[in-house]
């Protein structure tokens, strides 16, 4: 079977017996009230119908790009001073370290009691979410830096501040954007958990709600399709953004996560 | 004309009949990509004998990389055959061993263990015994158990040879082993090397784009011309060793050997 | 600038930012007069007190302990399928669509699932922990295998190791600094997931403590204390693995060239 033919046969023919045997353990009566793939479907359609589907994505859309953008803001300047003054990393660095393994989950509670229920909660646990990945991508992208490249740039007799505007900044770019793909999804997964307990709008919000208010399963599943559509897309999408020719001379564009390698172990390369 | 006089053999005495290690029968590697198919190599004839040291000369990217893939078994020919004692070549042997450029060595194993690598038949003690003398041969001693990140780039090609030849192959196939080298390192790597072939006496078959090289080590040198590869003229190199880089015969065929690639004398 | 400064800067720096920040904290909470927010000492009172009581300990092993299953499972799990992906096209085919639509759903998205099946308890936050790590370990894996240079298993092949001598002598060898990195990475996720499984599916374990301290009497000194346990707890697991990156045998993959 030719490649580009597989590439779609093999994974459709995958999906194909996962849906057959979701089905077949629905029939059977094992988990009572899991739907079957079917009733997703409708449910999906349900969601399309009432208009729930948009607005709730829109919603939860709306809640990252506001937690990522004030992240963005804040954190990479943070980062690339960190990464720039080594005195500044160790000054902050081990509160950095500290803070960041703390799940923007555990912020919940912090965030409530400051920003009450709503969406400037989920806001701010989305920032918390986002803050320390894009701070470590910022730090990490200077201290890489080529020294070569700084050492042009003085010799060319840049100040500090165009050193940073000229080179600094372009150099880290690819990298940036690397992480700023990462941090998204990051994002996309926490405003899923911030909806479930801080808002009452969004798809995390659709899940939880559907089965607390009366065990609408079909519901729940629909909303779990929708948020793993919405995180490829937006994945997928960066992943453009990443290859445009402008932002791209850093590195090679990154492959699909899952290109197939070659069978490592066996394989003859035929001509 | 000058070249073919140059080239032309002088009558060598006759000695006893060598026998043929590798055969390469009218071997034609294509690759199709998805824009066009491309021609690496066409109908290349070979014959390589026992104790031979061959050198495969060409510019970059005509080929003689892949041909050597193919005779050493990775890569399969899309026509044509290559033949090792007669039985045809299917996939890598331990019999064939391949030298990389330093970049093979394994970075996880110190140079004792790199060196072992393929000692693994062998007892305990037979692989010590071995591991050591090969260390010593290539001037290795004291470096047993350094990591090859420690190690300088002529160190490391060392490394490899030593790890090729402790597990006695019959042929080394050496892909511009030195490429990486600078040329001081790669003058004086050129000479250990002659000198383990002369020790050890197996069959070599070297891939280069440097003609000095060439002419420095090989018994013959295949001339192969680009796109497509093939075969050019296959040169004997009747210089005695240790070879005096100054002698006339030496300058003549260098001077042929230019004049036959197409590169000027004066710079 | 003297060795002996720059140790000083190195000890004195972060102590002086921490100095600062505590002060910043009391002050703030003496000018927003609030009720509720913990000064430092109450949160180091609320710390001993639970060292006292044994429940720091024993929450801490709680959710050390889901950790530890969620984790060990995903290993298997995601290991194996990272490998046969990165070994065998066809598995990477097949199974890559799937892999990629799953990785975005947030693992809390799965917890009305997992009550359904395993009821509220530590089933399901195993299983949440589980599904966390499983697939960023799984990715990671098959990249690993991806970046081993070729080069090496043709000069494996070429001394002639079968198959299965040849995947532990020279591709598990080469992917082993990646596959930490993986490893690195997913146990940092099951750390944050397992605080978040806690706080809806279980009764006992730091984030089960940090819910319940709020709830059942707005204790914001529990709720800090617990936050900074935490990060420390997370911090550790993290410093750990990377002391293995300095591990003789994966020590020549994390050199900074």
């Amino acid at each position: 079977m030719s490649p580009r033919v597989s590439r779609w046969v093999l994974p459709g023919a995958v999906v194909a017996v996962l849906l057959g045997l979701w089905s077949l353990a629905v029939h059977l009566g094992r988990a009572p009230l899991m739907p079957t793939p079917w009733q997703v479907v409708v449910a999906l359609g349900e969601l399309c119908a009432d208009g729930r589907l948009v607005r709730f994505t829109v919603a939860s859309l709306f809640r990252v790009s506001w937690g990522l953008l004030t992240a963005v803001v804040i954190a990479i300047p943070f980062g690339l001073w960190l990464g720039w003054s080594p005195r500044a990393e160790r000054a902050l660095g081990p509160a950095l370290q500290l803070l960041r393994p703390i799940s923007s989950l555990a912020w919940t509670p912090l965030a409530i009691l400051w920003c009450g229920v709503g969406d400037v909660s989920a806001v701010f646990i989305i920032f918390m979410a986002c803050f320390g990945p894009l701070t470590v991508t910022a730090l990490n992208g200077v201290r890489k830096l080529p020294a070569v490249h700084l050492q042009a740039g003085r010799n060319f007799g840049l100040s500090s501040l165009e050193l940073l505007r000229r080179i600094v900044v372009p150099a880290v770019l690819p990298q940036l954007l690397t992480g700023l793909r990462q941090t998204l999804g990051v994002a996309w997964m926490v405003v899923v958990m911030a909806e479930m307990m801080a808002v009452n709008s969004g798809l995390g919000f659709l899940i939880l709600d559907a089965r607390n208010a009366g065990n609408r399963y079909d519901l729940v599943v629909a909303g779990m399709v929708v948020i793993g559509l919405v995180g490829l897309g937006l994945d997928r999408l960066l992943r453009q953004v990443e290859r445009l020719p402008g932002l791209s001379w850093g590195f090679p564009a990154p492959p699909p996560s899952t290109a197939p390698a070659v069978a490592r172990l066996r394989v003859v390369r035929s001509a | 004309m000058k070249t073919a006089a140059a080239l032309a053999s002088v009558p060598a005495e006759v000695s006893a009949p060598r026998r043929t290690a590798l055969t390469v029968r009218d071997l034609q590697v294509r690759f199709s990509t998805p824009s066009r198919e491309l021609t690496v190599l066409e109908s290349v004839d070979l014959d390589v004998y026992e104790g031979e040291f061959v050198c495969l000369l060409g510019p970059s990217g005509c080929g003689k990389s892949t041909l050597l893939n193919v005779i050493g078994g990775f890569l399969q020919p899309s026509a044509g055959e290559v033949r090792f004692h007669g039985e045809r070549v299917r996939g890598p042997d331990p019999r064939r061993i391949f030298v990389f450029q330093e970049r093979g060595v394994f970075p996880w194993l110190t140079v004792e263990g790199n060196i072992a690598f393929g000692l693994h038949k062998l007892s305990e003690a037979e692989r010590r015994e071995r591991v050591a003398h090969y260390v010593k041969l290539v001037g290795l001693s004291g470096f047993e158990n350094a990591w090859p990140h420690e190690l300088s780039g002529g160190m490391k090609q060392r490394v490899e040879v030593a790890r090729a030849l402790a597990a006695n192959p019959e042929v080394l196939y050496l892909d511009e082993p030195f490429g990486a080298l600078d040329s001081i390192t790669r003058h004086s790597m050129r000479s250990e090397l002659l000198r383990l072939w002369e020790t050890e006496k197996k069959t070599v078959l070297f891939v280069t784009h440097d003609i000095e090289e060439a002419l420095q080590l090989a018994d013959r040198v295949v001339v192969m011309s680009s796109k497509p590869g093939r075969v050019r003229r296959i040169v004997d190199v009747d210089v005695p060793r240790p070879r005096d880089i100054s002698s006339a015969r030496y300058l003549e065929l260098r001077d042929s050997l230019l004049e036959e690639i197409g590169l000027a004398h004066r710079i | 600038m003297t060795r002996t400064r720059r140790q000083l800067e190195t000890f004195l720096l972060p102590l002086g930012t921490l100095a600062l920040l505590l002060a910043g904290w009391v002050l703030a909470v003496r000018w927003t007069g609030t009720r509720v927010f913990p000064t430092p000492q109450l949160v180091l009172d609320a710390v001993l007190g639970m060292v006292r009581s044994g429940l720091l300990m024993q929450y801490t092993a709680d959710s050390l302990l889901r950790v530890g299953m969620g984790f060990g499972l995903a290993v298997v799990v995601g290991f194996g399928l990272g490998m046969m992906m990165g070994l065998y096209p066809a598995v990477a085919t097949a199974l890559g669509p799937v892999v990629q639509f799953l990785r975005p759903i947030s693992p809390l998205a799965w917890v009305p699932i997992a009550i359904l099946f395993f009821g509220v308890g530590d089933g399901a936050a195993v299983s949440l922990i589980f599904l966390a790590a499983c697939l960023p370990l799984a990715l990671h894996t098959t990249g690993a295998v991806a970046q081993v240079p070729a080069i090496y298993l043709n000069a494996g092949r070429n001394f002639g190791l079968s198959p299965p001598r040849l995947f532990f002598r020279v591709l598990l060898p080469a992917a082993m600094p990646q596959l930490l990195v993986g490893l690195r990475v997913s146990l940092w996720v099951a750390w944050q997931v397992v605080v978040a499984a806690e706080m809806i599916a279980v009764d006992s374990g730091l984030g089960y403590m940090i819910v319940d301290a709020r709830n059942a009497g707005k204790r914001y000194d529990l709720v800090v204390a617990g936050m900074l346990l935490i990060g420390s707890v997370g911090l550790l697991l993290d410093m750990g693995i990377r002391n293995m990156e300095s591990l003789r045998w994966v020590r020549w993959g994390f050199r900074e060239e």
